[in-house]
């Protein structure tokens, strides 16, 4: 954990470079396996919008926990999931997080506080201000951290959770990555009045904005919700402004953008901006080049161990539906 | 044992959970001091703080959300939902995540949640808060499905249902509430899955739950005095159902009639006849039969709803036919 207010050092940042760069290896690498057909269905890939993760989750401690969505591997990996589960879990295969019956969206590990990520908008969200209200009853310290996009901003429940954590004053961070998209509309274009993010005051929840494609500014203001959330200040709301890289999904080429946009937000990489700031600050470029290159080797070593993993019994899938009314296997 | 309403009995089970176990709390509208829709929670939050006993704002998904959510952190939630037309609201929360959570994530965690939900009818509230969705939940796999017919029964199973470690759908019925019967305080949680032979007969097996499993006694007590020996099985659990105390009866008596306040189209009858049917093909005196209400929604006026209700007497009527069918040539007489 940093603490906030104090200036980042060199090597702080090379720790967060390092998730970053994990984070976008891994989504590299998974567009790759799906279109090798190891990885079936599709993935929402996390690309572009490491910083946000990265700043937001480098201030938890293991007990603590988050919940996220369909675009969920960043999340995963920034909680200290291993890329190596996960992709096992993306190949189907065992020893994936949820043995290859959860897949991309599914991917949770509640050892590392990861509560999981979800293929229902909001539901991550609500879920987690379940979570967070078990905290207050039982008396607990932990905070839950709930990530979302913007195209969740016009789903009902969504404001929901928001009355609910102001009501029961709950130890939760919102965090609206706003990548500007909900599926292939515009936001804006299918939000009515002003921007969807501008209801949350309403609720009494404060809200601050930060550029989610620089990791030191979310850090900052991460740092200082979380540094409220823990001293009882009650729900907070962080927002993200983002790009996404890629389409909502990895099958989707996001012909409905302009080039130059998305041009244009790749200028605005995270992980550059990250870099930059390392050299500025007096780091050498091979050390910013090391630690790239060892988040491919780790990633491509997690792909090495899913292409190797075997499938699981074709028995699993009878097993955890539920206790009582099992089914039963009929092989 | 003591005499209480089926609404007491209730309520006397979740108090008793409460006691036993820190981890049990109960959320949702008008949970505190108004006690509950039918007096359900009466009393509770006095007993044990607005932290446990929790009323909500009008959200079901958050309601059904902060249970999940807390079931996930180890807590042992009772969401309350009012009734079973509003649990829709939460549907996507019941079938998506809470079925789902354990399944999708092998095992990892389980999500111990009861989700209160009475269904049917209650005396002209019309279509929307009069319906019997029983069947959305039974074809829901992850979930248990428990619609109690009595006050022993709602106390025995609810306190069963807390216990569990699967989510339970329980549907008690909106127009049991008042209903009274005696119930032993001290009883232990009775089996889910275990249904109730409520009375014993030798001719035909009258099947079903929740309150029409109170009008098929009222049926057979009508079929008595027609010389015929109805036995009447209360499933009370609906999911899993009791196939063996089922199939045992109709081994026995070699007729089925299955009755329900759902539609009879795509009702839960038909799914058990379908497996009654694969089982006895061949072996049976009559042909199997299933009733249930026309699939219309349930409307407003008495004379209207009146035509939802399977009363004792379609019961009767329909299971008397079965054991005396006319013979061959009135029906030759009859068609010509």
């Amino acid at each position: 954990m940093s603490e906030s207010g104090t200036p980042p050092s060199p090597e702080h940042v090379l720790d967060l470079l390092q998730t970053m760069c994990l984070i976008r290896e891994f989504e590299e690498a998974a567009g790759t396996a799906l279109a090798a057909g190891h990885v079936r269905g599709s993935v929402h890939q996390y690309t572009g919008q490491e910083a946000i993760a990265t700043g937001v989750c480098c201030h938890l401690n293991l007990s603590d926990y988050v919940s996220s969505h369909h675009r969920g591997h960043g999340h995963a990996i920034a909680k200290g999931v291993s890329p190596s589960r996960m992709m096992c879990e993306l190949f189907g295969r065992q020893g994936g997080t949820s043995n290859g019956k959860g897949g991309s969206m599914h991917i949770a590990d509640f050892s590392q506080g990861m509560l999981g990520a979800n293929g229902v908008v909001p539901d991550g969200v609500t879920m987690a201000v379940g979570a967070a209200h078990a905290i207050k009853m039982q008396a607990r310290s932990e905070i839950v951290v709930a990530f979302f996009g913007d195209g969740a901003m016009n789903r009902g429940p969504l404001f929901e959770a928001f009355n609910w954590a102001k009501l029961f004053d709950l130890p939760v961070l919102f965090v609206c990555e706003d990548n500007g998209y909900s599926v292939t509309l515009r936001t804006r274009d299918v939000t009515g009045g002003p921007p969807a993010v501008e209801r949350v005051a309403a609720f009494g929840i404060p809200v601050s904005h930060v550029n989610g494609n620089d990791v030191l500014a979310v850090q900052q203001a991460a740092g200082d919700l979380i540094a409220r959330l823990r001293s009882g200040g009650g729900p907070q709301f962080l927002h993200a402004s983002t790009y996404r890289w890629y389409g909502h999904l990895a099958h989707d080429k996001g012909f409905y953008r302009d080039a130059l946009e998305v041009e244009k937000a790749r200028q605005d990489d995270c992980l550059l901006n990250a870099a930059r700031w390392l050299t500025q600050h007096g780091t050498e470029v091979e050390r910013i080049e090391c630690v790239r290159e060892a988040a491919r080797q780790q990633i491509a070593l997690a792909v090495e161990t899913a292409l190797k993993a075997p499938f699981p019994e074709v028995a699993t899938a009878f097993t955890d539906v539920q206790d009582i009314g099992s089914p039963v296997w009929p092989g | 044992m003591a005499r209480m309403t089926y609404a007491q009995a209730g309520c006397m089970a979740l108090r008793q959970e409460m006691e036993r176990d820190a981890r049990v709390w109960a959320l949702g509208e008008d949970v505190g001091p108004e006690g509950g829709v039918a007096g359900q929670y009466l009393g509770l939050q006095q007993h044990f703080g607005a932290a446990r006993i929790v009323d909500t704002p009008i959200s079901e998904s958050m309601i059904v959300s902060a249970a999940i959510g807390s079931a996930l952190l180890g807590m042992r939630p009772v969401a309350e939902l009012r009734y079973a037309d509003f649990a829709l609201c939460a549907a996507d929360e019941i079938i998506n995540q809470a079925a789902k959570i354990r399944y999708m994530l092998d095992g990892q965690v389980r999500v111990p949640l009861v989700i209160r939900q009475p269904l049917g009818m209650r005396w002209g509230m019309a279509a929307q808060h009069s319906q019997s969705n029983e069947n959305l939940w039974i074809g829901t796999p992850g979930l248990v499905v428990v619609a109690p017919a009595t006050p022993a029964d709602n106390h025995g199973l609810l306190k069963a249902a807390i216990r569990a470690d699967d989510p339970v759908v329980f549907m008690e019925h909106k127009e049991l509430w008042l209903e009274t019967g005696d119930v032993d305080e001290s009883a232990e949680p009775i089996e889910i899955g275990k249904a109730l032979v409520r009375k014993v007969g030798t001719d035909i097996s009258l099947l079903s739950w929740s309150k029409t499993a109170n009008t098929c006694l009222v049926a057979a007590e009508q079929l008595a005095l027609q010389g015929i020996s109805a036995e009447v099985i209360d499933l009370r659990t609906l999911w899993p159902w009791d196939r063996d105390t089922v199939f045992k009866s109709i081994q026995k008596t070699q007729r089925i009639l299955i009755a329900h306040e759902s539609t009879r189209v795509g009702g839960f009858g038909g799914e058990l006849l379908a497996d009654i049917a694969e089982a006895f093909w061949g072996q049976l005196k009559a042909r199997p039969l299933r009733i249930g209400s026309p699939r219309i929604p349930v409307p407003y006026s008495k004379p209207l709803e009146d035509i939802c209700r399977v009363s004792p007497e379609i019961i009767a009527s329909a299971a008397a036919v079965l054991c005396n069918p006319p013979p061959l040539s009135s029906v030759v007489k009859m068609s010509s």
